[in-house]
């Protein structure tokens, strides 16, 4: 509980020295909680499920990016073209998922960290194919796509074929009407998905699956003896982990209009994670609240900060420091934690007898 | 109609033969009774039948096994579940976060169909929590329980969450074969009574039931036939009719027992008080002490008795604050703080917890160092000085440790193996063992003998007499079995309802203690 009322107290006091007029902060924020939602969403399960943050949904970003080539290659694009991408992503994502999955039953006891190396493993496979394999082994249709050199995806891939797709998939402004003209404004259908996605993982949680993933989580070797498939379950949370990642970032990048190739997904894991966490989750307990608050509070954080620091400090960088500061410590400080309140249980349990 | 036949079972962990060509074999609706020392090898050997992991983790087991004449080999719990196997386990197996009622229908729940699960397949239907509880209600009711099967299982009384687990089981509709291991360990004299009617009851239903426990009596009265391992070898399977106690006894232990009378009493009584309770609440789930008043002389053994549920474990509890205190205690003339367990260890009290698993071992370290390690910390004992630094003493260490393991019978490959590797009679002395070498002014006991077989018990009561006597520690014993309370107590406290309802000598007769444990007031007990 403390974490969110620190990062509250300290998006209060940075929002006075930013002069920002609050209708600015609201429309912003409106933005990237529509940006942002899903992707913090799919760390829930794993939570859930006793694997702790997992970091390795960058994976999922990446099959999505992978839908993106794809789809900009073909150049499909409007609403159709995001579909599509969608659900081209989601085999791509349902094959990472397992693969990480499988590697995490391996690593039991160091599922954190393994995520986190097999998101820069990934990375790895990931640059090596769209940087050597593309245009070369894969051929590209679309020009535009490929570096002047013909091998090789550019950095930065244009996606205005398909920006706002979802986010104006309602044609609000058709209707000459103040209110809807208004509502055009808005992702509203961005955010009736996102409702979707909570309430159906609201549902999951109450349905058999959800009750496995909590034993798993609460206590395997109870679950496993109960006869519940402890690695089946834990491979299943990380599928749907990946594939909400996926699509994640597929909104994601709609909304932004521009895709960079090599960068996008690197930090998702990172600032997914730091903003469950200010939300006051922690590596073994999150709810649908969690990613709530603290997606607000996190990207409440990011608008203000720039500014804040030009006010302060005379000086923007320091508010760009700070935020990234912010990300790396929550998330080192929730790992601290975590490993602190392990040990400690460790000597109260001697302590008592 | 043979049910089960086990035939030539043996099974080693690493280097060590624990089970060697043991045979068993079980009838439709019979009750198998099995006993033997601890470490004997009774949970190893129920453990390769429930398929549990831990014994494809180590190599699995040589010999064959058949269900109703068809093999079996049992790889996965789920394995024996499907058969038909159910098993209560040595220890408990359920998760603390989850419901009396989930934790009842764990991976059994009952579910409905949704639009969602129709077309996504039956692991999405929904929960039925309502039809959940409901079962969990009638399970409940049949053991003769009634509590709220929507509160959370952490916080519960040990008594109660055996009675949750055995729901579980009898809660399984197309059960077989229940194996019981050491189910009535945790019970009280009057639970253990209602347990094995219960047992009876469920046998009359068709089920066989196997059935593990230190109680020989017990054995006795329930089983149908009986079957008894030493070290690992099969010694005996009888009739229950042929054989008598002191003859299961001798074969157990492969040697005769004397349940002889303690060591002589020759301590100089005195009347100066150690501790002094006043007015004390302790709000321990299920075992609410509501007002408490009781004072302890230096050097007794003051014995805590009573009902399941009645408050009795939740004295102890108390004065260590592992759960919420009020009222005043007041040791050595000194007012103890409340809820406080470190202070508490300071201040020269250990304690011996009944819930071993819960505040208990440190399964994945050595036996070494779950004996020294509290006092270690707190005491600073077995270290010494060399130079500026404080080093701990490795060889007053494992001086004190081997005495330990030869005092208690700890059966062990030594003191650096790990305390998950004993059998659970075995850990339960390392966690004695704990307590007794802290030595403190003041020892709170708490069901010591749970799962110590009948020779290994005697040490134990011993070794708590000895310390007494020698080194003058003021006990205090919470125990279910009013046999052992008898049999060292100086004074016995009964608690009913929260409250203390009177203090007995440990001569007098068994009604009197009867009667004041099911809530009689004592100036009509004793007129
Ligand atoms: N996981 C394990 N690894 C190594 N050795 C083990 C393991 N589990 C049990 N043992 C050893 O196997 C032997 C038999 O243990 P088991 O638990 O079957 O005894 P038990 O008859 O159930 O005793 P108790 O009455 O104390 O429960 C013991 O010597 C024990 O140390
Ligand atoms: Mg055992």
């Amino acid at each position: 509980m403390i974490v969110p009322i620190i990062f509250l107290v300290l998006c209060i006091v940075g929002s006075f020295f930013t002069g920002l007029p609050a209708s600015f902060l609201v429309n912003e924020m409106i933005i990237r909680l529509a940006r942002n939602l899903i992707l913090v969403l799919s760390l829930i399960l794993p939570i859930i499920t006793g694997l702790g943050l997992n970091f390795a949904i960058t994976l999922g970003a990446m099959a999505g990016q992978i839908a993106l080539i794809i789809i900009t290659n073909f150049s499909i694009g409007g609403s159709g073209g995001f579909f599509l991408s969608i659900l081209i992503s989601t085999p791509f994502a349902i094959l990472f998922g397992f693969l990480v999955g499988k590697i995490l039953n391996k690593a039991v006891g160091k599922e954190m960290i393994t995520s986190m190396v097999l998101g820069f493993f990934a990375n790895g496979i990931y640059q090596l194919v769209f940087l050597l394999f593309a245009g070369t082994i894969f051929p590209i249709r679309n020009d535009t796509l490929l570096l002047p050199s013909g091998v090789g995806i550019k950095n930065t891939v244009d996606l205005a074929n398909i920006k706002y797709s979802l986010d104006h998939l309602i044609p609000f402004n058709k209707i000459k009407l103040p209110l809807f003209q208004k509502l055009a404004e808005y992702p509203i259908p961005t955010f009736l998905l996102t409702l979707l996605l909570f309430l159906l993982m609201g549902y999951l949680l109450k349905t058999k699956l959800g009750q496995d993933m909590r034993a798993v989580g609460q206590d395997p070797e109870v679950a496993r003896i109960s006869g519940i498939n402890v690695e089946k379950t834990k491979i299943i949370s990380v599928i749907i982990s990946t594939v909400l990642a996926a699509w994640g970032q597929i909104i994601f990048l709609q909304n932004i209009g521009t895709m960079q190739t090599y960068g996008s997904h690197s930090q998702v894991g990172l600032f997914a994670v730091a903003s469950l966490l200010v939300g006051g989750a922690t590596v073994d307990k999150a709810s649908w609240k969690e990613a709530l608050i603290g997606t607000f509070l996190f990207h409440f954080l990011f608008v203000i900060s720039p500014l804040a620091g030009q006010n302060l400090f005379g000086n923007a960088q320091i508010g760009e420091y700070f935020r990234v500061f912010v990300a790396y410590g929550v998330i080192g400080l929730a790992l601290v934690l975590h490993a602190w309140e392990k040990d400690k249980a460790k000597i109260t349990l001697s302590d008592i007898d | 109609m043979d049910l089960l036949q086990m035939k030539n079972i043996s099974k080693y962990y690493d280097e060590n033969k624990v089970l060697n060509d043991v045979t068993l074999t079980i009838k439709e609706g019979e009750i198998h009774g099995l006993v033997g020392e601890n470490g004997a090898g009774k949970s190893t050997l129920m453990n390769i039948l429930f398929g549990m992991p831990v014994i494809q983790s180590t190599g699995g087991y040589e010999g064959e096994i058949l269900i109703n004449g068809e093999p079996f080999t049992p790889t996965d719990p789920k394995d024996a579940m499907d058969v038909g196997i159910g098993m209560v386990h040595q220890e408990f197996m359920l998760i603390p976060g989850f419901t009396i009622t989930e934790n009842i229908k764990i991976n059994r729940e009952i579910t409905k169909p949704t639009v969602i699960s129709k077309v996504f397949g039956k692991t999405l239907e929904k929960l039925d929590y309502e039809a959940m509880a409901k079962d969990a209600k009638i399970a409940l009711k049949k053991l003769d329980m009634s509590i709220d099967e929507y509160l959370p299982v952490a916080g519960l009384p040990v008594g109660y969450m055996q009675f949750i687990e055995i729901a579980r089981e009898i809660d399984k509709t197309h059960l077989k074969l229940l194996i019981l291991d050491e189910p009535t360990a945790v019970l009280t004299d009057t639970e253990a009574a209602k347990f094995l009617e219960i047992i009876n009851r469920l046998a009359d239903s068709g089920i066989s039931i196997l059935f593990i426990s230190h109680r020989l009596e017990e054995i006795k009265k329930l089983s149908d036939t009986i079957t008894i391992l030493r070290d690992g070898e099969l010694v005996k399977t009888v009739s229950a009719d042929e054989i008598d106690i002191p003859e299961i006894a001798r074969l157990m232990v492969g040697r005769k027992i004397e349940l002889t009378q303690m060591a002589e009493d020759n301590r100089i009584k005195k009347d100066e008080i150690l501790l002094e309770i006043k007015n004390l609440r302790v709000n321990m789930p299920g075992e609410i002490v509501n007002g408490v008043d009781v004072t302890v002389k230096k050097g007794e053994i003051l014995g805590i008795g009573g009902l399941a549920g009645q408050g009795k474990i939740g004295i102890a509890n108390g004065i260590m604050g592992l759960y919420e205190t009020s009222g005043t205690i007041i040791k050595d003339g000194k007012e103890l703080p409340l809820n406080n367990p470190r202070e508490a260890l300071k201040s020269s009290i250990a304690f011996l917890s009944e819930d071993r698993r819960g505040v208990g071992l440190l399964l994945d370290h050595s036996i070494e160092f779950n004996i020294v390690f509290s006092s270690l910390e707190i005491q600073e004992r077995f270290l010494k000085k060399v130079g500026p630094l404080k080093l701990i003493d490795n060889e007053e260490v494992r001086n004190h440790v081997l005495k330990m393991i030869e005092d208690l019978d700890i059966r062990c490959t030594g003191p650096r193996q790990h305390t998950r590797h004993l059998s659970g009679g075995n850990q339960q002395k390392v966690c004695i063992a704990r307590a007794l070498t802290l030595e403190p002014d003041l020892l709170l006991v708490s069901e010591p003998t749970r799962g110590i077989d009948i020779g290994a018990k005697k040490l134990v009561l011993d070794t708590l007499v000895r310390l007494n006597r020698e080194l003058g520690v003021t006990i205090i014993i919470t125990s279910s079995e009013l046999g052992e309370l008898r049999q060292i107590s100086d004074r016995i406290a009964i608690i009913y309802g929260g409250k203390l309802a009177g203090i007995l000598k440990p001569d007098a007769s068994d009604e009197t203690f009867g009667l004041l444990m099911a809530g009689e007031s004592i100036e009509k007990v004793v007129d």
